[in-house]
């Protein structure tokens, strides 16, 4: 009786643990999203969005941050997609067992958690340090790096979900082997596969670390991709740390801004796409 | 309605550009397939060209020197390196029961209708991006931990012989500790979300088997549920300490960058990604050189940590594969 | 590129089964593997144009493997190879030239399962029209109709030809594979197992179906079920352990088989 007591104490000691630890984690994230949503809705105004980055000790907005920050993910997305998408596709339609195919994936998975700022230091060796000057380019260039990993595994899974008895049914009417990728497994897979490239989107929304040494920032409104670019993190970290309360306000509201967009956007790839929850 | 015969000369054409366009579409995933190889190969290479003029100079001693001397150009790696190993550390030590009792939760305690939100909870805590945890360590968490618990750890901790000179320093709150603790907030929903994978695969049977003897449900995720899954938690594990190593935001904010080495972890210190965050912009020369040395360190040990990881994970994927045949 | 082979002589030098006058497809010592593993034993047989042959034999015998031989579905798959004559119209398609796709594209086939692709009913069934014929908006309309109503669907769905494939019940789906595979215009239609996963009632259709596409084309259909072999077949193979135990008209294997394999497999004996 004894021991079987000692056995239901430890039972209902290490639940009660895990049920603390659980409420830690959610008081930690309640923490943190009310004190971005208290000091983010506080200094957040009209001018926020219709002026540009102030200089020190003045106000102004976050206008050439935003966009900034929209041209650099978009330019990212659009270089990384497609050679994720790609390199994806070898893998769950050609690579199979193969050491070639096993070694992608190896190298893959190890650049889905390589540390950002290491891709910063990278670009900026190749695209910054030989122009002499930061550029939107290097910086779309450092988060493309990023996003291709994350589209690749995705895609992969998705299209690995895909029965291989539709591959066949469409192979069996005579389709080659790209139209029955291309018009049959990759409809399939469609919405897995769009779920991926919100959640690579998502993710380089906020990377700060590699637009440190590549896109840097620029005060002013620029759209010139061979120029430093203004992008929301880099601003956050910059006026974050600075002295000035207006540039700390400001930060509030472009990290408020920003985690607003990267957690809707997770939100929606993982639960808003119909019949699509899994995970990447 | 018969079927009229369809004429084949026609078709061979057709087979012929399928043929083709088979080629060119694997050709062509094939190439970008290369490029992630490509990518990593490229950014070793690169790392190591500029690191040269560094490893050229200083030599091995680079890698024992704890002097990171701006003013007369002197750099050893041995300090960020240190702070690097020792946040991470910190994270991994809290962060483990913690990603383990929130795995367990949401796996096995949960009622059916919180498995989600509170699944979904933890997701977000992922998701939030690193420089918000920053902000927040250095303007809320800091404070209130330099006010409340740092002095409880120093009085009680502190007071103990040999690991009570770990818990010294100033009461500002910026310091490894705090930088080791962020970390940990920010792994444990990537740790606690492959644990909860791993334990939502084991068979029902073995879990009920262990029920029907009597366990209690303690008993049946230290005895059934962690051993079967042994090798994926230690993946997961390796996967979470892999993105403290590299993290940088949540850490440059609150990690003091001071270039000293102090046995107390309450004293401020810096990382590899902290001191790249705060200095690589006003570099040049061999200062430049040897930020990019430490990143090139930096890649190594994350990468090997992370192959770590993915082996540990691709053996419990064997072992699942071989039971379920 | 074509292998032209004279049937009779193979004859002469094979333990054949059994010829059939008006041969669509002649094998030849067709063996198959999987690796080293080798699923079919030296097969040879005759399979008429314009009749339906049925496969029959327990789970693993290879009845299925021999049916993914007839389009060289094994192809996708690396490891698994054939070997020995498999001659469609006079042309051996095992050989190294013959393209694979243009033989799939006279080679229709329906699964087990049914496979709708992930678009509309009028785009599943112009799939394969569109991927070898270049036809106008009408004549395409009209095939689609044409194989919808061959398929026995066309009045089930002519009002909702843009809705997607997946929303069809089982049976309608499996039809719409079929409307799918005919639409092509094949020489040999290859079922395997179409309606082990359909009610009785689907599958009543999806048999009438077959007996009357008869008339167009050489069908071979693998299925468990014996009554059904029985019902829509006008040759039956048993086939165990991957071998061709016996070969002839439905009506002698069903009353009175050579072997005592036979007899002891459709009197329900074992399998």
């Amino acid at each position: 009786m004894t021991r079987y007591h000692r056995r239901k104490l430890v039972n209902a000691f290490n639940l009660a643990a895990s049920i603390a630890v659980t409420l830690f984690g959610l008081f930690m994230l309640g923490w943190i999203l009310s004190i971005l949503f208290i000091k983010g809705f506080q200094h957040i105004n009209w001018a926020v969005f219709t002026e540009m980055t102030p200089p020190p000790g003045e106000s102004g907005g976050l206008l050439n941050a935003i966009v900034g920050t929209l041209l650099l993910t978009l330019v990212a997305v659009l270089i990384g997609t497609p050679i994720g998408v790609m390199a994806g596709t070898y893998l769950a339609e050609f690579g199979g067992k193969s050491r070639f195919a096993s070694t992608v994936r190896f190298i893959n998975d190890i650049l889905l958690s390589a540390p950002s700022i290491v891709v910063g230091v990278f670009v900026y060796t190749l695209l910054v340090s030989p122009v002499g000057h930061f550029s939107g380019w290097a910086g779309g260039v450092a988060l493309a790096i990023l996003v291709i990993p994350v589209v690749v595994r995705t895609t992969e899974d998705m299209l690995k979900l895909v029965p291989s008895q539709l591959r066949e049914a469409a192979a069996a009417l005579g389709a080659p082997r790209w139209k029955v990728t291309v018009n049959v497994v990759y409809k399939a897979a469609l919405s897995g596969m769009i779920t991926g490239m919100l959640l690579a989107t998502a993710r380089i929304m906020g990377e700060t670390a590699p637009l440190l040494f590549t896109a840097l920032s620029n005060n002013f409104w620029s759209t010139d991709m061979n120029q430093p670019m203004a992008n929301m993190p880099v601003v956050i970290y910059q006026y974050a740390l600075s002295p000035y309360s207006d540039w700390q306000n400001l930060a509030w509201a472009a990290a408020l801004l920003i985690t607003i967009s990267v957690l809707v956007m997770n939100i929606f790839a993982r639960y808003g796409l119909k019949g699509h929850n899994q995970k990447p | 309605m018969a079927a009229p015969q369809t004429q084949y000369s026609k078709h061979s054409r057709q087979a012929m550009i399928g043929a083709m366009g088979d080629k060119l579409f694997k050709g062509t995933a094939f190439f970008f397939a290369t490029m992630v190889l490509a990518v990593l190969a490229a950014i070793i290479l690169m790392l190591f060209k500029d690191a040269w003029p560094t490893f050229q100079t200083f030599g091995f001693d680079f890698f024992i020197t704890e002097k990171w001397d701006v003013v007369n150009d002197q750099y050893g790696a041995v300090i960020p390196i240190v702070g690097t190993l020792v946040t991470s550390f910190i994270a991994i030590l809290i962060g483990i029961p913690v990603s383990f009792g929130i795995a367990l939760f949401i796996s096995v305690m949960a009622p059916e209708w919180l498995k989600k939100p509170v699944g979904i909870a933890v997701e977000l805590l992922a998701a939030v991006p690193s420089i918000i945890y920053g902000m927040w360590g250095l303007f809320y968490f800091a404070p209130w931990f330099s006010e409340n618990l740092q002095p409880l750890l120093t009085d009680t901790l502190g007071e103990l012989p040999l690991i009570g000179q770990f818990f010294q320093g100033p009461p500002i709150g910026i310091s490894l500790f705090t930088a080791g603790f962020i970390l940990a907030v920010m792994i444990i929903p990537f740790i606690a979300s492959v644990m909860r994978d791993m334990f939502d695969v084991v068979p029902k049977d073995l879990k009920e088997s262990a029920y029907a003897m009597g366990s209690t449900t303690w008993e049946v995720v230290w005895k059934v549920i962690l051993p079967y899954t042994k090798v994926g938690v230690i993946g997961g594990i390796m996967l979470g300490l892999g993105r403290a190593l590299g993290e940088t935001m949540a850490v440059t904010f609150v990690v003091g960058n001071a270039q000293e080495l102090m046995t107390g972890l309450f004293y401020p210190g810096s990382t590899i990604a902290s001191t790249l965050a705060n200095e690589f912009n006003e570099a040049d020369g061999l200062h430049m050189s040897s930020l990019i040395a430490l990143g090139l360190i930096l890649f190594i040990i994350t990468f090997i940590v992370l192959a770590i990881s993915k082996w540990f994970l691709l053996r419990l994927g064997k072992v699942q594969e071989g039971r379920s045949t | 590129m074509s292998a032209s082979v004279n049937a009779d002589d193979l004859l002469e030098k094979t333990n054949y089964i059994r010829a059939v006058a008006d041969p669509k497809i002649v094998l030849r010592d067709l063996s198959f593997y999987y690796g080293k593993f080798k699923a079919l034993h030296d097969i040879s047989m005759d399979i008429p144009d314009r009749k339906v042959t049925a496969f029959i034999g327990p789970s693993g015998c290879g009845k299925s493997t021999l049916l993914r031989v007839f389009n060289r579905m094994y192809d996708l798959y690396p490891g698994q190879r054939a070997e020995g004559d498999l001659i469609l119209d006079g042309e051996n398609v095992l050989g190294s030239s013959i393209d694979v796709n243009m033989l799939r594209a006279r080679v229709g086939m329906v699964f087990q399962k049914p496979t709708p692709f992930p678009m509309s009913i009028y785009d599943n069934v112009a799939f394969g029209v569109r991927l070898y014929e270049k036809l106008k908006k009408s004549e395409l309309d009209d095939r689609v109709e044409w194989a919808l109503q061959r398929a026995a669907l066309w009045d089930e769905v002519k009002d909702k030809l843009k809705q997607t494939g997946g929303a069809l019940s089982g049976g309608q789906q499996q039809r719409l594979c079929i409307a799918r595979g005919i639409a092509v215009k094949p020489e040999v239609l290859l079922l395997d197992e179409p309606t082990s996963a359909l009610d009785p009632i689907s599958t009543s259709k999806i048999e009438e179906l077959i007996y009357e596409l008869k008339d167009d084309f050489a069908i071979a259909i693998v299925t468990h079920n014996m009554q059904q072999a029985a019902r829509v077949s006008d040759y039956t193979a048993f086939m165990y352990l991957g071998d061709l135990m016996e070969y002839d008209h439905t009506d002698n294997i069903f009353t009175n088989p050579d072997r005592k394999e036979t007899e002891d497999y459709i009197t329900g004996r074992f399998g």
